[in-house]
């Protein structure tokens, strides 16, 4: 405990509020997001995703499970049903190859978790069923409670493998919910595994939490609270809870989003009493703006070369998406031209597309935007989705959505062909963010 | 009585790192202290202990209790969709929170500015903030002091009605000044 207490105290130093509580979490968290898939592709690739080995019934962590149902939430694949396999084989030599074919599955992935050097290890192989050719084979050192992360590691591989994508199985979400009835809401920021599973609230608070953004490196969170009657930005690093108040000025501190390298935040101030894009240096605290503008500038997002920031005005008398350098050397230049509302840009990993909110058909939806051919395509038909934010490797954009009058979160492939949603037990819940790839 | 007390902010940070027992830590002596910041953005709600003024009988009320006490009970500009311009029947609204200003220059007002849900929310925070600016140049040009105003949007944040209907979209569209002691 006593590291713990050392750091909270540090905090209060850095924080000053009248009262602090800090709870550390008592053991893995329960509490789940479920998943339902509510728009599937017919063309997704059967695969047999066959119990691994030394994994008995009461296996904490069923390995197979999870790389199963990993790949059947990226919408790409159909693992085969447990009860129709008339075999288990746990490594390649024991498959029948023929058995699978009848099976109609095109790929099978079997293995077994075995006692290594260093403790335990997963070793798994790939195959396609109607050559017999050999895809995959890895061996993945893994202890009881890093089990579920392994599954996750091989759902990762065998997505590559198969598709040429790297996998984002590895990755978290972090999303804001809200409990209670207005105005006496509750507010929560929380982090959950990319599949739903180990929610672990990192911040709670009787007033609003917003504008989650993960540090490129995927070990902060920067994020809006509003716990001083007024809104400030925090930066909290994830492993020890430690945060950081990094801007708190005079009326509006809003939209933090990290610069490629971790170095700075664009953020959007209100110092003359109207939104404006600003950067701020983290180390050193320099503060530099970017738009002079009477209308409302904000929502920023970093050009990947770092020299260039698309954002959200209304300077031409409604939200369009602009983008502005860095430099000063140039004026703002818009973006977005189709549809009366653009806001939200959010760019893909490879730099060539913006997800957006856009007004469609009276609707708030989500929308992609093609960057050199100027296409929007809307990818989804609510009427309040919102908040769209990219997995690491551009195939799903996680976004908040509203269902039975709810806040809830959805996903949707990139493409729009593949839909799900994410509900959750309590609540409202809003602005999801997908993290980077983690570091392993 | 909406006076700010001193509302204990209690946030509750939980740590990622794994622990077999929940934790209290206790604030230190220097965390009991009244909250200052160098940048004042948090300074409001803090350590102020104000807030009596509706515990008395109203025979023991001053003058400008009374006038407080008028003021709350209308203290809120509605508005039309994605506009922020004042709405005429609520101009006299306005008037009289700026008359009560003028009167007692300590006093000090903080405009909450909100949006209905539609839209995106850091965009909702420009629009409720661009709302409450409105009200601060309309109490400014009746003579209110520049440093009497503080102004926060809420954005959609804080919906004063549930619902995803009109009828809720129109509570929600809203300044709420809040006279503080």
């Amino acid at each position: 405990m006593k590291p713990e207490s050392v750091h909270s105290r540090s905090l209060l130093r850095r924080v000053p509020l009248l009262a602090w509580l800090v709870v550390l979490l008592a053991g893995p968290a329960h509490a789940q997001l479920r998943l339902d898939i509510t728009q599937g592709v017919r063309d997704a690739v059967p695969i047999a995703v066959v119990p691994f080995g030394g994994q008995d019934a009461s296996a904490a962590t069923d390995v197979a499970a999870i790389v199963a149902n990993d790949l059947k939430l990226s919408g790409r694949f159909a693992p085969l049903d447990r009860a129709d396999m008339v075999t288990r084989p746990t490594n390649g030599a024991a498959i029948r190859f023929q058995d699978w074919r009848l099976l109609k599955s095109d790929f099978i992935v079997v293995g077994r978790v075995e006692p290594d050097a260093a403790g335990q290890a997963v070793s798994f192989e790939l195959f396609n069923v109607q050559t017999g050719q050999p895809l995959l084979t890895q061996s993945i050192p893994a202890n009881e409670r890093g089990m579920r992360a392994a599954a996750h590691r091989i759902s990762d591989v065998v997505f590559e493998r198969l598709t040429g994508i790297p996998g984002a199985f590895s990755t978290r979400i972090a999303y804001v919910s809200a409990e209670g009835k207005a105005p006496a809401q509750r507010y929560k920021l929380v982090v959950a595994d990319a599949d739903g599973y180990g929610q672990r609230t990192i911040l709670e608070s009787p007033e609003p939490i917003m504008s989650p953004a993960w540090s490129p490196d995927g070990q902060s969170l920067a994020y809006v609270s509003f716990e001083g009657k007024a809104s400030a930005i925090y930066v909290q690093r994830l492993g020890t809870g430690e945060r950081r108040r990094v801007s708190a000025r005079a009326g509006i501190n809003g939209a933090p989003a990290w610069s490629p390298d971790g170095t700075r935040l664009a953020i959007t101030l209100s110092r003359d009493g109207n939104l404006d894009l600003y950067t701020l240096d983290l180390a050193t605290q320099v503060l530099t703006r970017i738009t002079h503008d009477e209308a409302i500038d904000t929502e920023p997002e970093w050009s990947r070369d770092g020299t260039s920031l698309y954002f959200t005005s209304d300077r031409s008398g409604n939200a369009q998406v602009y983008q502005v350098p860095l430099d000063g050397a140039r004026e703002p230049k818009r973006v977005t031209f189709t549809n009366a509302y653009n806001a939200r840009p959010r760019l893909a990993p490879d730099g060539e597309s913006l997800a957006l909110v856009t007004l469609d058909r009276g609707g708030y939806r989500i929308a992609t935007f093609d960057l050199k051919t100027r296409n929007l395509r809307v990818l989804t038909d609510s009427t309040q989705d919102e908040s769209p934010s990219f997995a690491p490797n551009g195939a799903m954009i996680i976004y908040a959505t509203q269902a039975g009058g709810h806040g809830s979160l959805a996903t949707v492939s990139s493409d729009g062909r593949f839909q799900q949603r994410l509900s959750s037990e309590h609540g409202d819940v809003r602005e999801p963010v997908w993290s980077p790839f983690p570091r392993h | 009585m909406k006076f700010i007390h001193g509302i204990a902010v209690t946030v509750l940070v939980v740590s990622l790192a794994a622990c077999t027992k929940p934790t209290q830590v206790q604030p230190d002596a220097g965390a009991q202290a009244p909250a200052t910041t160098t940048e004042g953005a948090t300074t409001s709600g803090l350590g102020n202990t104000a807030g009596t003024a509706g515990s008395g009988s109203a025979a023991a009320m001053t003058a400008q209790q009374q006038a407080l006490a008028a003021l709350e009970a209308k203290n809120t500009v509605y508005f039309t969709f994605d506009s922020s311009e004042i709405p005429s029947e609520y101009l006299p609204v306005v008037a009289a929170h700026a008359a009560y200003l003028t009167k007692y220059p300590a006093a000090h007002i903080r405009l909450e500015g909100h949006t209905d849900e539609r839209g995106s929310r850091e965009y909702n925070i420009g629009l409720g903030e661009r709302r409450a600016q409105t009200v601060r140049k309309a109490l400014m040009l009746q003579g209110v002091a520049d440093a009497q105003i503080t102004t926060v949007s809420y954005g959609e944040e804080r919906p004063a009605a549930e619902g995803h209907d009109e009828a809720a979209y129109a509570q929600n569209r809203r300044v709420v000044m809040v006279q503080v002691q």
